[in-house]
């Protein structure tokens, strides 16, 4: 916490803010603050003159802090960023020039309150002093030996690495041990698959970065980024190992066609799946089961529990071009075998469609659209397969010897992860049991921070796209360490040196940061005393705002800052019929939508002032109650859009707000205001034309159930 | 990171070609790893195609989104220099000692510039608004989009008459405006460089059968990102552009140009999930408003299937699978002539806005055609060391596989070669 400070504050007056407000009278705010060594202003403060002048009178001044009272923090960056100053930007522009009017009484409060805000802020924050591991590991561990795991060990060691990769099986390689030869890559280089196998394996002995061990299963993960301990046992042996990050790539499994009750596979022998047909391709020849006779047509049933509500919801993106390399084998091994694909669609997304193109050109290869909808039994354990739904209008039977069932992928548990966190041993799971969050913007996004899942554990995906994920992650997994070592946070806050730090003498052991962190970030005593791993941390300060004893804060984001902020300000009494609204937004997208606001000059009312917050997860009840024991009429949380398709950057934030906002309904009552006196809001960043109306919306409201009682107490 | 000198060579260090989501995507992770990275694009903001995306399917949410946070990420890294208006002219050298020749065009407005707006305020000249595909006018010095990174107007120097104006020169109170600027050329050494050059849009002009051009009534599907979006023409309203009133009657034609040898022999991988996505924020203005799709396959990729059930589930929504035969006019109003194939029927509809769902054709510049394939995409193997490629002008993918494909990319650069 902040010892005496000497605060520089400088004032821009360029881009209309000179001209919306008398910034004069902000000047003499600061120079009744005690701590204010240095106030000026200056018309175009973000000029490379005027950094030189900051430089100079940081200096001169001896300014450990300054507050630049200018545009948005979101512009002029670097011009304002001074090694080893704390600074603290007042949006004078956006937030007020932009957006109120010009030489209004009101507009020159909000202007003079910003100000005041921005000051107690500084006075009540410090510079964060980055937390550093002692020796941090920078070897990676990865999880799983088949084509990710190797292509994960693979590139790690290439980038110079030191690698343990772990396998549970006695061989490196996984499904392609079985398989009999990979998808072509159209445009690519050409290759079988055992020459591919090969190659890989070769790699992995040629690099001497590797270490492998077969035949063994992790058994614990304990630690943070930087310095995991991990406990592998192979076999009953158990050793100990360090790592910096882990990579997750234990890959997949088939759906279990057994599920697929109208297949009868346990009693049908000549049903069998895509997996089944590899190793027999594999082996040599291509045969019924029943008989071990050559068949002569050819069934493939695609999307054998995929795309299928019942079953897998998804589509497991492979087994399309999995039923056209297998219908080649059997053409290249049967010349006289038909084979016939029915399908939902064919999906070959990109250059693949060239391959699709060339299986099509076969002309004992049929495609068929549609949906088998019986299978009947002949006596020669023959099959005749009715297709409705297809493109002929009427139903049609197909006899086939052999029914191959395209069964889609399905992930491998994370939990194979064996992880000693308070919150789970694997990662968290999100749509159908795959462990991402934000799979479209930040695939590697993970909730558990250093741990990066990559292969068919992800996404279903084929050997190509698993390779380059496997390159990702391991990017992932070094741009980890490497921001360990410098004791800052990977994304979404990339860089900050701030992390938490707890006054635990005063904790009650109630465990909600604990239970709240998205990331897992902390684990617990017996008793349930927060164990802090800060460089398992995203600092979002979900933490903070969950803590009922208020004590985990950032040195440059505390209770008491924010708290100092809602204080600082006058109160207009009830009579001035001045209300005021306190609104906590979303730095992440609510922030930059109210500055697209301003940048289309829309109308934004004076009687509102903003607290930028990390996330609105990251709100404590307390500045609520201090804002409304202050006086203020009314709160507006406005933060991103939790739910299924969430666009919270902290993955929960907004989600626990929802839930938390039953306390603080709690805490209204208590001080027997009316509900709406807060309220939350989902805001999109690109919905800037709502705000205007979101905020009138809200004043009406407030003007409804009238000025909250408090404001003369 | 303190700026090397042009001839030193940073022990890792990185030119990006093309500041699309690869290229940003690439230059973030990168720097965040240690490097330093060049990042060049040729137009004057970062963002590329998903700039003017109006939602990403299948979560519906505004690109703007995940772009804020990399330009958060860019403005806070001093390891990165962006260079907009910019194009790679030479690149020579070896592996770990790449001599760069960028060329910047004229920077007619500088870094100075606060983005106040004074500017665009005076400026006399109007001209097609290229974010908009020229469904709007924009000043000949505008703020190329609200999001725009760098932060900074821009002057189209086709339309704006310079001298014999200056009206925005006399209104900038910061003296950033330079009419009489050059272009500037800029070299440099890096160890590694990736190619992130893109896409653009298949040229309807070649869909003579869809009637191209001659109806405003007749778009392309970027052209209705743009439409549907808040800030975009209509505020997100999708209106007919023909008289601005109300569509409430679509048909989306898939795959047109793509899967189709007289066009692109490929599939463009996105155009069905890209359809699906912008019939269902059509629907969703009015529960009066239809869409119909016409398709040859639905090919929506891995668990974006539930995206395609809840347009099946929608009722103002209907799959036709069926080729559309060809787009007539009649009294200006596109009909649609296609065959629905799971029926047998002829299909004969009027609609009051027809959008071509075209396809994906990769940017190029410059790169020879002996790296290319048969279908004008990199061909990554055949990349010399040093360099390496990702995103759309190596293959057809969506937003999620070009972020994966380009955060692998960047080992490379941590390998010393690629």
């Amino acid at each position: 916490m902040a010892e005496s400070k000497n605060i520089g504050i400088f004032i821009c007056t360029g881009c209309q803010i000179g001209d919306a407000i008398d910034t004069a009278k902000l000047r003499s705010i600061a120079e009744q603050t005690s701590s204010v060594r240095h106030c000026t202003e200056h018309t175009f403060l973000c000029s490379a003159e005027s950094r030189q002048q900051i430089t100079e009178d940081i200096r001169k001044h001896q300014l450990d802090s300054l507050v630049i009272a200018a545009c948005s923090p979101r512009h002029a960056v670097a011009n304002f960023a001074f090694d080893k100053v704390l600074t603290e930007r007042v949006n004078l522009r956006e937030g007020v020039a932009w957006t109120m009017e010009h030489g209004n009484e009101d507009t020159q409060m909000a202007a003079e309150d910003y100000l005041r805000m921005g000051i107690a802020r500084t006075e009540t924050s410090g510079l964060p002093d980055p937390y550093l591991l002692e020796n941090p590991v920078s070897d990676i561990l990865v999880i799983g030996g088949g084509i990710s795991g190797m292509q994960a060990a693979i590139e790690a060691a290439s980038a110079g690495c030191q690698v343990l990769l772990v396998e549970k099986e006695n061989d490196l390689g996984g499904w392609l041990n079985h398989w009999h030869d990979i998808i072509p890559v159209s445009g690519g280089k050409q290759t079988n698959l055992n020459f591919f196998l090969q190659e890989k394996m070769d790699e992995i002995k040629s690099l001497t970065g590797i270490k492998v061990l077969c035949n063994t299963t992790v058994s614990s993960i304990s630690g943070e980024p930087g310095r995991f301990s991990i406990e592998v046992n192979q076999q009953g042996k158990i050793t100990d190992h360090r790592a910096g990050s882990i990579i997750l790539a234990n890959g997949w499994k088939p759906y279990d066609v057994t599920r697929l009750k109208e297949l009868k596979y346990s009693d049908r022998q000549n049903i069998i799946t895509q997996a089944e047909l590899e190793t027999m391709a594999q082996s040599g020849s291509i045969t019924r089961p029943s008989d071990g006779s050559p068949p002569k047509n050819i069934l493939f049933i695609q999307c054998a529990g995929s795309r299928d509500k019942e079953h897998l919801p998804y589509c497991s993106n492979v087994c399309c071009l999995t039923s056209l390399k297998q219908a080649q084998y059997i053409r290249n091994q049967h010349p006289e075998t038909n084979v016939f694909i029915v399908y939902k669609d064919i999906r070959t997304p990109g250059k693949n469609e060239h391959y699709y193109r060339e299986v099509q050109a076969d002309s004992r290869i049929f495609f068929t659209k549609g949906e088998v909808t019986e299978i009947a039994d002949n006596v020669d354990d023959s099959m005749a397969i009715t297709v409705s739904d297809n493109l002929l209008g009427e139903p049609i039977r197909i006899t086939a010897d052999l029914v191959v069932a395209a069964t889609g992928m399905v992930p491998n548990q994370s939990d194979d992860l064996n992880l000693q966190y308070r919150k789970g041993t694997g990662l968290p799971e999100w749509k159908y049991g795959f462990p991402d969050s934000h799979f479209i913007c930040f695939p590697y996004e993970t909730q558990r921070t250093g741990i990066y899942a990559a292969g068919a554990v992800r996404t279903p995906q084929g050997i190509q796209a698993c390779m380059e994920d496997a390159a990702g992650a391991v990017l992932k997994a070094i741009q980890c360490i490497e921001s360990v070592k410098r004791g800052q946070a990977v994304h979404p806050r990339s860089g900050d040196e701030s992390y938490p730090i707890l006054s635990l003498q005063r904790c009650t052991d109630c465990k909600r940061c604990t239970e709240e962190c998205p990331f897992g970030s902390y684990d617990e005593t017996e008793k349930g005393t927060p164990l802090p791993n800060p460089a398992r941390c995203r600092r979002c300060g979900i933490c903070m705002g969950s803590c009922p004893e208020r004590i985990i804060n950032f040195e440059d984001y505390s209770i008491h800052a924010i708290s100092s902020m809602i204080k600082s300000i006058p109160i207009p009494d009830e009579f001035e019929e001045k209300p005021r609204i306190l609104a906590f937004i979303c730095e992440n997208d609510a922030y930059p939508a109210f500055d697209l606001a301003a940048q289309h000059r829309l109308k934004i009312s004076p009687y509102v002032r903003i607290i930028p917050v990390r996330c609105i997860g990251s709100i404590n009840t307390i500045w609520l109650s201090d804002a409304l024991s202050q006086g203020y009429d009314g709160i507006l949380q406005i933060g991103c859009k939790p739910g299924e398709d969430y666009q919270c950057h902290f993955i929960t934030g907004s989600e626990l707000m929802e839930i938390r906002s039953e306390n603080i309904q709690e805490t209204l009552q208590t001080m027997m205001l009316e509900p709406e006196r807060i309220q939350t809001v989902f805001l999109e960043i690109d919905e800037y034309l709502r705000i205007p109306e979101i905020i009138d919306d809200y004043m009406e409201t407030i003007e409804e159930i009238g000025p909250n009682p408090f404001k003369d107490m | 990171m303190p700026s090397p000198d042009q001839n030193t060579v940073p022990e890792k260090s990185v030119l990006i070609i093309g500041g699309g989501i690869s290229g940003i995507t690439a230059a973030v992770e990168a720097a965040e790893t240690g490097c330093r990275v060049y990042l060049v694009e040729k137009l004057p903001y970062l963002g590329g195609q998903v700039a003017r995306i109006n939602e990403y399917f299948p979560k519906l949410c505004p690109p703007y989104c995940g772009l804020e946070i990399n330009f958060k990420r860019i403005r806070n890294n001093s390891g990165i220099e962006v260079l907009t208006s910019s194009m790679v002219e030479e690149i020579s050298g070896i592996p770990g000692n790449f001599k760069v020749r960028v060329q910047t065009a004229p920077e007619y407005v500088t870094p100075d510039c606060t983005a106040c707006g004074d500017c665009a305020v005076v400026c006399p000249v109007e001209t097609d608004d290229p974010f908009n595909h020229g469904m709007t006018r924009r000043k000949a010095i505008a703020l190329p989009h609200e999001l725009a990174y760098p932060v900074r107007f821009h002057i189209d120097d086709k339309v704006c008459t310079k001298d014999s104006c200056k009206k925005c020169v006399a209104a900038c109170k910061y003296d950033a405006i330079h009419l009489g600027a050059n272009a500037q050329t800029r070299e440099f050494k890096v160890t590694t460089v990736i190619l992130s050059t893109g896409w653009k849009s298949y040229d309807p002009e070649n869909l003579t059968e869809f009637s191209w051009g001659n109806s405003a009534d007749i778009l392309t599907n970027v052209m209705m990102e743009r439409l549907g979006a808040p800030n975009g023409p209509t505020e997100g309203k999708i209106l007919k552009p023909s008289d601005q009133q109300p569509a409430r009657k679509i048909a989306f034609i898939q795959c047109a140009g793509s899967r189709d040898e007289n066009h692109l022999p490929y599939c463009s991988a996105v155009c069905c999930s890209a359809s699906l996505k912008q019939a269902i924020y059509f629907t969703r203005q009015d529960k009066e408003n239809k869409a119909d799709i016409y398709y040859i396959d639905l090919r929506v990729s891995g668990r974006n299937e539930d995206f395609l059930n809840r347009v099946e589930d929608n009722d103002q929504i209907r799959l036709i699978k069926g080729k559309v035969i060809s787009v007539d006019l009649d009294e200006n109003r596109p009909v649609i002539e296609a065959e629905d194939i799971l029926s047998g029927r002829k299909i004969r509809a009027d609609y009051d806005l027809v959008v071509l769902a075209t396809g994906i054709v990769p940017e190029i510049p410059g790169i020879p055609v002996t790296l290319l394939d048969q279908d004008g995409f990199i061909i990554k193997e055949s990349l010399e060391n040093g360099f390496s490629a990702g995103g759309c002008c190596c293959e057809p993918k969506d937003v999620a596989a070009t972020v994966q494909e380009s955060t692998g990319l960047v080992l490379n650069v941590l390998k010393g070669n690629a």
